[in-house]
């Protein structure tokens, strides 16, 4: 199941995780990703919380945990690579989250409304 | 109306629009930022083959004295800025500031003597207020031109592209310029830019400026170059931009641009002050500035920008100065920045960014970043 927030993430459950990570959209206009900040694998969140500082050639940009969760795991080979973002970003995951009680990604936009989001 | 209606487009904006540029507003025009070869790309192919650049959005002044002569116009300019202009040849150009009378800097510029007049090139976001500046002065007649577009052609490729166009172009060397001939436009040449490289700016007829560009683009070595590669290639370069690096609060000193204020302006000078903030400057120059511009190297990946708090402890300590511009340098392959510091410290000390609450470790480091390829 992929879903999409208004920020531009794509969320993918797998198992009783969600994998998260930046649309092609979304790479596109940040430019080139020369540095992303990851948070640390055990760390709990809130839904909202900035967790991820993303670095282009132009700007930094934040992304949020998409729902409230503790991070299982993060794509550290992001750290050496962050063009990977650019080159394919539904490859190019950020992080793993285990979803709190009732947390779910449900309620998120699946890929045709996303679509006609961002036009 | 909304803002894009306002927005001055250069005679070059179909061309970036056909080019699939990203638009944007800067200093009240709208200019490309990057294209879809991307800031990083663009970057490094203008230190690999050659990057052209629409900067026509610079103001473009023609300063004449009754007599005909350009040192007459220099000697009525340096009372606005402190440089050695009576004394610049003919055929040459040379980096100076506007001043003001608090010793700030109110804009920077490229001054050249073209013969008869001296041709000055100035920051589009400064232009208005230059100009105001300059039509106070006696002595001279002012022109904004605003029927010419400017380009540069930057990088290793450059001069053999231009002087496949403009033959002569070839035996020039930096800070010459040129009133040359281009398939029936006169065209006004310097072999300067902004970049580090190589390079030519290039002043020519608005309406011949798309066909010219279409020319030099025709060359597989040149590719289209927007606003983002423009700075971070002067970044790299050590370059300062107005309005990050230096403004109407910074002076020459603090600037680090002592350098284009030379002896004869200077305290003793044959030609001692006599321009805006005099007083303030010249003393500072003598003394050294307390606060200089400084390059910066950050460890790590993680770039630092403009308005990032330096300290010089790790923990508690002291905020020191700010970053004045800062990114990623493509061609270092790492982040950079300069900023405002105090002058006791070298290459080689350690100081602390504060970057989302951590205190990054930076290392100053020499200017530039990448040494310059001028043709001497």
């Amino acid at each position: 199941m992929l879903k999409f927030t208004e920020d531009h993430e794509w969320l993918k459950q797998d198992g009783d995780e969600v994998i998260v990570g930046i649309t092609a959209h979304a790479s596109e206009q940040l430019g080139d990703v020369v540095f992303i900040e990851l948070p640390e694998a055990g760390r709990e969140v809130e839904a909202g919380e900035e967790i991820v500082v993303i670095e282009s050639v132009k700007a930094a940009s934040d992304i949020s945990a998409p729902i409230a969760g503790t991070i299982t795991a993060v794509n550290e080979s992001l750290s050496d690579n962050p063009g990977a973002v650019n080159d394919d970003a539904m490859a190019a995951w950020f992080f793993r989250i285990k979803p709190a009680a009732g947390a779910a990604i449900d309620g998120f936009m699946d890929e045709a409304t996303y679509k006609a989001l961002i036009g | 109306m909304t803002e894009t209606d306002t927005l001055k487009q250069t005679p070059l904006h179909d061309l970036h629009v056909a080019l699939g540029a990203r638009m944007m507003p800067f200093a009240g025009w709208d200019m490309p930022v990057q294209y879809p070869m991307g800031v990083l790309n663009e970057h490094l192919h203008t230190r690999d083959q050659a990057g052209l650049f629409d900067v026509s959005h610079m103001g473009q002044i023609l300063l004449r004295a009754p007599s005909g002569q350009a040192a007459d116009a220099a000697a009525v300019l340096e009372t606005l800025v402190p440089a050695n202009l009576v004394d610049l040849p003919k055929g040459r150009q040379r980096y100076g500031l506007f001043t003001n009378e608090r010793g700030g800097i109110e804009d920077d510029l490229m001054i050249a003597n073209r013969g008869d007049h001296l041709y000055l090139v100035v920051n589009a976001g400064c232009a208005d207020s230059d100009l105001a500046l300059l039509r106070r002065l006696d002595g001279v007649e002012v022109e904004h031109v605003t029927d010419r577009a400017l380009l540069a052609l930057q990088g290793p490729q450059a001069a053999r592209v231009l002087s496949a166009l403009i033959p002569a172009v070839a035996n020039m060397t930096f800070m010459d310029v040129a009133t040359l001939n281009w398939d029936g436009a006169e065209v006004w040449v310097s072999r300067s830019g902004y970049t580090g490289e190589d390079g030519f700016e290039i002043s020519l007829p608005a309406d011949r400026a798309r066909e010219f560009a279409d020319a030099l683009l025709a060359d597989p070595a040149v590719a289209p170059i927007g606003l983002g590669a423009r700075d971070s290639l002067r970044l790299e370069a050590g370059m300062p931009l107005y309005g990050n690096d230096i403004g109407a609060d910074v002076t020459p000193g603090q600037a680090a641009l002592g350098w284009s204020i030379p002896k004869i302006r200077r305290s003793g000078g044959a030609r001692e002050g006599g321009f805006p903030g005099a007083d303030v400057i010249l003393p500072e120059l003598a003394q050294g500035a307390d606060t200089t511009r400084l390059g910066l190297r950050p460890q790590g990946r993680a770039p630092i920008r403009q308005g990032v708090t330096i300290f010089d402890a790790e923990a508690g300590g002291t905020a020191i100065g700010h970053v004045t511009s800062g990114g990623f340098a493509p061609s270092v392959g790492a982040p950079v920045a300069m900023a405002s510091l105090p002058a006791a410290l070298s290459p080689g000390d350690i100081v602390y960014a504060e970057l989302r609450g951590k205190r990054i470790p930076v290392e100053i480091a020499p200017l530039p970043f990448v040494q310059p390829h001028y043709k001497r």
